[in-house]
């Protein structure tokens, strides 16, 4: 064990071998989740293709398996995809062994699992807040506060205990991440349990100030989870990947703190013309368009460190994922502040546009960064030569590309229209299409938006079955003497 | 701790000398086309604070609030459609289909009107659908289809508990009301024999005098219907629940009821005036 870490991580201080049993858990989970995600999306979308899929059962209506969908993909796949890097990231850029140890890494994982499951039943089973994207009622709230408490000591304990002078630019963005999750959830999921049952609660806030701290959680979830939290999976992998320097630190300075600090304001702009106060409105606005930048540093600073290794691009299907995904990155962070503008939203507002919108940023950033980082993974973590197969790798990587591309288009396309058409007026002043052609006309970008998933999901297959293959057929590294720190070179990964 | 800063070999930028896990970092500025979007961004921001509402208790030095830019859209739109909509309400709607210019606006504004408000039941081209849904394209009424009934029965709607006017009156189920289910198939055969639909006569023979003594008062001798009521004609294909013998036999055991709701409280008198112009050019307009 020691000799084979020694000879993944040359300055590893030998006598204290990192915590990796529970890390292979969470890729395998983050796998796991990612297939059950996207399966959950292509079948919801088929339902709004066509509808009879539905299968007239009130547990896999679109309504019950909507939030399944959407919490197996950010929470599930994306949760298990951060925690597992967050906590080999720490280890190996602190040079210190996870703070608790091999109980607390499997504390972490059975936990988190148990907070996924939860939820999954209740949402199908109808139990719900009723809140987008923290629909889980207080019971898995509250188990998922103790699960996430303690991941903060985990992670934080462990940088504490560091080996190194500095804090490493990922740790900042996994920390940033840790603790806002903490704040938004406690705060938004503030409720009073009622009834006889655990199935039902009210929130502490009512009204516009429910919805003001719903999008508030809301948008920074995109902005902490989403966002902050694989920046700083792109902070490790890329610069492994490339085995380059990353561009500049002075940027990864600025754009860090103006991007903590500018994004958790942008929440209102999930809230245009409709109750909350305009003040609050154009905030939200202006701050959405001052994160523009702050954004784009992650963009640059990824994309420059490839400078002098874009060659790689070739050869390694992995770092290809990692690089297209903080290109998505780039797109989406620029979509996102165009569409906060108040008379962009008027358009945009509650059409299939912003759907496309969120499906860039998912699929396109944080699904193909996980990627790239689990290809990288897998090999390292088992300690294997190389990965199964470069090559079905390469089929997965165009496969979900057109995926998303076929998504996003067919979204931009329906959404774009939909909004025209709800305000189109004749030239006598009446409405031109009533709400259900609007409905009609989708249908053809639906089926399209269908087979992007399906492509999606058949790359997520592939990759499955390659990681599979490299862990039970690819030949193990050579087992090497136990050598002192730093004497051995680092291997080509 | 030494100085470990040292040239990178392909950029010539130096490190900042940190490492961790073999990550170094270059010493590069922040790209200054970065630099100076952020701070135009920036710019752009405050310039909006100032010019729209954007603090507490502050209004912008524009007066814009998202309220006035709906309400004054609105008004406009109002203030456009005032003259024609004042001529609409004050016309019957026999009145507004007899006039050319008239009659095309109020088939415009029907037409979105009824996308918007009854095709949701009634279909959309009106066609209707079983299980209730009367269909608006034929001349099979069941409450009358001259534009006065037509205009009363968008108006009141039907049983919907909300207007003591509404249209219809209930049917009992007979299942309940002392027929036994024999008695009801029996019925049933009757009742599909009157549009020649009945397969076994022998039953339609016991169904008759049952049918006299339970179902004529409404539905009439020769199934013809009757309209004060709401009484389906019985002697024609046109079916609300379907016409399958299982169906009639539901519909007289357990009894059939639509609703519609009442539409004066909706919508306002030049749109049901359109409306009733509209469902009666539909196909099925009387006179």
């Amino acid at each position: 064990m020691a000799a084979a870490a020694a000879l993944n991580a040359p300055s590893r201080i030998l006598d204290e071998p990192d915590v990796e049993a529970p890390i292979r858990a969470f890729a395998i989970a983050t796998m796991f989740w990612g297939i059950v995600g996207f399966l959950m999306g292509v079948l919801i979308a088929s339902e709004l293709a066509f509808p009879l899929l539905n299968l007239d059962l009130e547990w896999t209506t679109f309504g019950r398996l909507r939030p399944v969908h959407t919490s197996a993909v950010i929470f599930a796949f994306g949760g298990n995809a951060l925690i597992g890097t967050s906590l080999y990231v720490v280890q190996r850029t602190c040079r210190a062994r996870l703070f608790g140890g091999e109980e607390m890494g499997w504390f972490l994982f059975w936990g988190y699992q148990f907070f996924i499951v939860t939820a999954a039943l209740g949402y199908v089973l109808g139990v719900t807040q009723g809140k987008e994207y923290a629909e889980p009622e207080w019971y898995s709230d509250l188990w998922l506060t103790v699960v996430w408490v303690t991941y903060l000591i985990g992670y934080g304990g462990t940088i504490l205990k560091r080996r190194e002078p500095h804090i490493y630019v990922a740790n900042w963005f996994y920390l940033a991440f840790i603790i806002t999750i903490a704040m938004l959830h406690i705060v938004n999921n503030l409720a009073l349990p009622v009834g006889d049952g655990i199935g039902k609660s009210y929130g502490v806030a009512s009204g516009v100030q429910d919805a003001m701290i719903q999008w508030w959680y809301g948008h920074n979830a995109v902005g902490f989870f989403l966002t902050a939290g694989f920046l700083g999976m792109m902070y490790y992998f890329i610069p492994k990947q490339a085995d380059r320097p990353v561009y500049s630190y002075r940027l990864s300075i600025v754009h860090f703190w103006s991007l903590i600090f500018l994004y958790i304001w942008a929440g209102p702009h999930h809230l245009h013309y409709t109750a909350l106060p305009d003040w609050a409105q154009t905030l939200g606005m202006v701050f959405s368009i001052m994160l523009w930048m702050p954004s784009w540093g992650g963009m640059i600073n990824g994309l420059m460190t490839l400078s002098g290794a874009w060659d790689k691009l070739r050869t390694d299907p992995g770092l290809r994922f990692s690089v297209t995904a903080v290109g998505f990155y780039g797109m989406s962070t620029f979509e996102g502040p165009v569409m906060s503008i108040r008379a962009v939203n008027s358009l945009s507002h509650y059409t299939d546009w912003t759907i496309g919108h969120v499906h860039s940023g998912a699929m396109g950033w944080v699904g193909f960064i996980t990627f790239g980082a689990l290809y990288y993974l897998f090999p390292v973590l088992w300690k294997k030569q190389r990965l199964y197969s470069d090559r079905l790798a390469s089929w997965h990587f165009w496969v979900a590309t057109l995926g998303i591309v076929l998504y996003i288009t067919a979204m931009w396309v329906s959404g774009i229209m939909q909004g025209l058409m709800w305000r189109a007026y004749d030239e006598l002043g009446f409405l031109q299409y009533a709400f259900v052609e609007t409905v009609a006309a989708m249908h053809p970008y639906y089926v399209i938006r269908m087979l992007g998933g399906m492509l999606y999901l058949s790359g997520a297959l592939m990759m499955a079955y390659n990681l599979y293959m490299t862990v039970t057929a690819v030949e193990d590294l050579p087992t090497a003497q136990p050598v002192p720190a730093g004497a051995l070179p680092v291997p080509a990964e | 701790m030494a100085d470990k800063r040292e040239t990178d070999a392909i950029s010539g930028v130096s490190t900042t000398g940190h490492e961790w896990d073999g990550i170094k970092e270059l010493d590069n500025p922040m790209p200054s086309w970065w630099l100076y979007t952020f701070y135009a961004c920036i710019a752009f921001a405050a310039l909006w604070v100032v010019l729209y509402p954007s603090l507490p208790f502050v209004r912008g030095v524009l007066g814009y609030t998202t309220r006035n830019d709906f309400t004054g859209v609105m008004r406009e739109q109002q203030a456009r459609a005032e003259p024609m909509l004042a001529r609409l309400r004050a016309a019957t709607p026999a009145e507004i289909a007899a006039d050319p210019e008239l009659r095309g606006y109020a088939l415009a504004g029907g037409r979105i009107a009824f996308a918007t408000n009854c095709a949701g039941c009634h279909g959309s081209g009106g066609q209707g659908a079983t299980g209730g849904f009367p269909s608006l394209a034929d001349d099979d009424w069941l409450y009358g289809g001259t534009f006065d009934a037509i205009h009363t029965t968008i108006s009141v709607g039907a049983r919907n508990g909300e207007n003591p006017e509404a249209r219809g009156v209930q049917m009992p189920a007979f299942a309940a009301a002392g027929l036994s289910m024999a008695q009801v198939d029996d019925v049933a055969e009757y009742v599909l024999s009157l549009s020649g639909t009945g397969g076994d006569a022998t039953a339609a023979a016991r169904g008759a005098p049952l049918y006299v003594e339970n179902c004529v008062a409404c539905h009439g001798e020769t199934g013809e219907g009757n309209r004060d009521l709401g009484a389906p004609r019985l002697n024609d294909r046109i079916w609300l629940y379907g016409g399958d013998k299982a169906s009639v036999v539901r519909t007289i055991a357990y009894a059939r009821a639509g609703v519609m709701p009442s539409w004066s409280s909706r919508l306002d008198a030049a749109t049901i005036n359109m409306l009733t112009v509209y469902v009666h050019a539909l196909g099925g307009g009387e006179r």
